[in-house]
């Protein structure tokens, strides 16, 4: 990565804003993040902190401003894969077990260097489970096959929205682990949640949100 | 850091969405059920004669199995919708319209497959002459995978709304009428014993062309669907 | 990506400044569709002489030919205004396009009906599966389509750009619709009246279609903008124009 400028943020928004039905969803955000950060977006029930993230993951058009990635306009196509969306629904097909629901997204996606659906499952905390369907498993569980996806996938961005939501200690604990590692490695990460989360890695970027 | 290639992809996609389909196969057997019921009820109707059912045969089949497939069409993407499983497919770094013509491609096996194959008894039981049955067979080939695709198009379209069969039909009515039109004529055609080649190479061409264009269109309309 | 949109078309696209300019024209585009319509009625049905093979039978033309080119004219510019609603996200593109189906509907409607009661002493039925009615019957089913799929969806403007697609879809359709339906014509030998056949109209039936024509054109026009002004209130009902209007209409 000697080609982009330090100064360069990852993922930069000015002005950005989304409408609804013609009524703006949330006001005209500017703000930036830079490879090795995690950004927390707080903000109360129904201040667009989903529509956010959904609009930044490329399901939603961008309404009005501009969002660059690595200091260029953001292009779809060339971010695709680098960008990993995990929103409040999992992704996962209730017929098929974690493992296979893995192996379809790393066949779309491709494998991080060294891991493969087991060892991830395994990581995520799901051994035993790996070829149960996934109807069968408890709410947290499916959480955490679905958490397993960002082990697996390479992907610079996540998009995390609500990732802590029905999660017991240990998987709360597994998360933010999962997040210091990925910010470590200069990943970085956006998460949307309602609690209050302590990282041990110092203190988190916050991005406040208005309705 | 290495992305799969087009070709994994696409046998991933299609390998999943028929894996899914063989795990749910009492679905797969409704609308071959259905396409019975419909067959056999005409003769109840009309009468049993001979001559009136070998005339109207071939065009209740293709309406039969026309009728069938709507039926069968609103699945195409409810259950990816509802788990999130389309939003990473549009997210996931391949072209949507090529992994989208792949669930178009399991969705035409699993359910107008099965069609096809029954359809020589539905004629039989209609007492279509054996000569005609594989211009009948070869027009499904052709038609019901047209069907599929534009049906798909509409799909993507509706899949933002609450689910509305009816509006399906109303919206697939006027795109289904030249594949009907010209796969019935094949038929008649061949039941009086004219040249039937024609009409079987305008299906084809329209099929030619639909392939190309379907599944842009269908990312296009689910890309609409979606953003809201 | 717009520079080439003339300017005052982009001035006109913004809704206060459309919403003003229908509400001058809509008045004189209601007047000359009914001074036209009138007029054009007593020549047809009056002044005009009586067909020397239908008799007075064929008089139903000057409102079913000019119904007719108005359904497909209508939903020509459902389908342009959908696109350019679909390229450029012209909020004031995808009210007209959705605006304009309702109308295109009911004149296809009056199309088929005029059609059939003419058929009754032509054809001796109410209905023929002849090549044209059959076109503007799937053409009524289009409408209904893109209508049903406008209002399915929550959201109005991502309804607007789901069913401005389904239009473009049907302009695509139409042509292939109409020559599926002309060679299964042939196939099926349906009975088929070619009603200007080669022969040249009399200008004295001539004059009244055509007056006929200007009259269902500036009628849409009317009807358009009608539409139009009310659907824009609707939808900008918390902007600050619309809140002058409201005080506007209240001081009066």
């Amino acid at each position: 990565m000697t080609a982009t400028p330090a100064a360069a943020p990852l993922l930069e928004a000015r002005g950005l804003s989304f409408r609804r039905q013609d009524e703006p969803v949330f006001a005209p955000m500017d703000f930036q993040l830079h490879a090795g950060e995690l950004a927390l977006v707080e903000g109360d029930n129904g201040s667009g902190k989903t529509t956010l993230l959904r609009m930044l993951a490329g399901l939603l058009h961008v309404g009005e401003g501009e969002l660059r990635w690595r200091g260029a306009p953001l292009q779809r196509d060339a971010t695709a894969g680098d960008i990993l969306f995990l929103g409040h629904q999992l992704g996962l097909k209730a017929d098929f077990s974690p493992r296979e629901n893995l192996r379809v997204a790393a066949s779309l996606h491709g494998c991080r260097d060294g891991t493969n659906a087991a060892s991830v499952l395994a990581r995520i905390g799901l051994r035993g489970y790996e070829d149960e369907p996934v109807r069968r498993l408890s709410a947290g569980q499916k959480k955490r096959a679905a958490l397993a996806r960002l082990l697996l996938l390479p992907a610079t961005l996540w998009l995390l929205d609500e990732p802590y939501a029905n999660l017991d200690r240990i998987g709360i604990a597994l998360v933010n682990e999962l997040l210091e590692r990925h910010t470590d490695a200069g990943g970085a990460a956006m998460v949307t949640s309602h609690g209050t989360v302590s990282f041990h890695g110092g203190e988190p970027r916050r991005i406040r949100m208005h309705g | 850091m290495n992305r799969p290639g087009l070709g994994t992809a696409c046998a991933a996609m299609l390998r999943r969405d028929l894996a899914l389909a063989w795990r749910r196969r009492g679905d797969i057997a409704m609308p071959v059920l259905y396409a019975v019921i419909v067959a056999t009820l005409f003769p109840f109707a009309l009468g049993p004669e001979d001559t009136l059912l070998q005339r109207i045969a071939g065009g209740v089949v293709l309406v039969t199995v026309l009728l069938a497939m709507l039926l069968a069409l609103d699945a195409m993407f409810a259950s990816d919708i509802e788990d999130g499983s389309l939003e990473q497919l549009v997210l996931s770094p391949q072209p949507l319209a090529l992994l989208l013509g792949m669930k178009i491609l399991a969705h035409w096996l699993a359910t107008a497959l099965p069609l096809i194959v029954i359809a020589p008894l539905l004629a039989a039981m209609l007492h279509l002459p054996g000569t005609v049955i594989p211009v009948l067979l070869l027009a499904l080939l052709l038609a019901t995978p047209l069907l599929s695709l534009l049906g798909a198009v509409l799909v993507a379209l509706t899949a933002g709304t609450r689910r509305s069969g009816m509006l399906l039909a109303l919206m697939l009515l006027p795109l289904c009428v030249p594949a009907v039109i010209f796969a019935a004529g094949a038929v008649a055609a061949a039941q009086q014993g004219l040249p039937w080649l024609a009409p079987i190479a305008w299906l084809a061409a329209a099929l030619v062309l639909a392939v190309v264009l379907a599944p842009l269109a269908c990312a296009a309309a689910l890309r609409i669907a979606l953003d809201a | 990506m717009s520079d080439w949109i003339p300017l005052w078309l982009h001035k006109l696209g913004s809704p206060p400044t459309f919403y003003r300019f229908a509400g001058k024209l809509q008045p004189w585009a209601m007047t000359l569709a009914l001074l036209l319509g009138a007029v054009a009625l007593y020549g047809g049905l009056l002044l005009a002489p009586a067909d020397y093979q239908q008799g007075d039978a064929y008089r139903i033309i000057f409102i079913h030919v000019p119904s007719a080119w108005m359904s497909m004219f209508i939903y020509a510019v459902m389908g342009v205004a959908s696109f350019v609603a679909l390229v450029w996200r012209i909020k004031l593109a995808e009210v007209v396009a959705m605006q304009s189906a309702p109308i295109g509907a009911a004149f296809t409607f009056i199309t088929l009906v005029t059609g059939s009661l003419w058929g009754k002493p032509m054809w001796g039925t109410w209905w023929t599966w002849d090549a044209r009615l059959t076109s503007e019957l799937v053409l009524l089913f289009l409408y209904l389509g893109v209508i049903g799929l406008y209002h399915a969806f929550e959201d109005r403007r991502q309804g607007a750009r789901a069913a401005g697609f389904l239009a473009i879809i049907g302009v695509i359709n139409v042509p292939i619709v109409h020559f599926s339906v002309n060679w299964w014509n042939t196939l099926h030998q349906g009975s088929t009246v070619n009603v200007f056949g080669q022969s040249k109209m009399a200008w004295d039936m001539l004059w009244p279609l055509l007056t006929m024509t200007l009259a269902t054109k500036f009628y849409y026009a009317a009807s358009l903008f009608r539409r139009a002004r009310t659907d824009l209130l609707d939808m900008e009902g918390g902007k600050d124009w619309v809140r002058k209007i409201a005080e506007d209409e209240a001081d009066r």
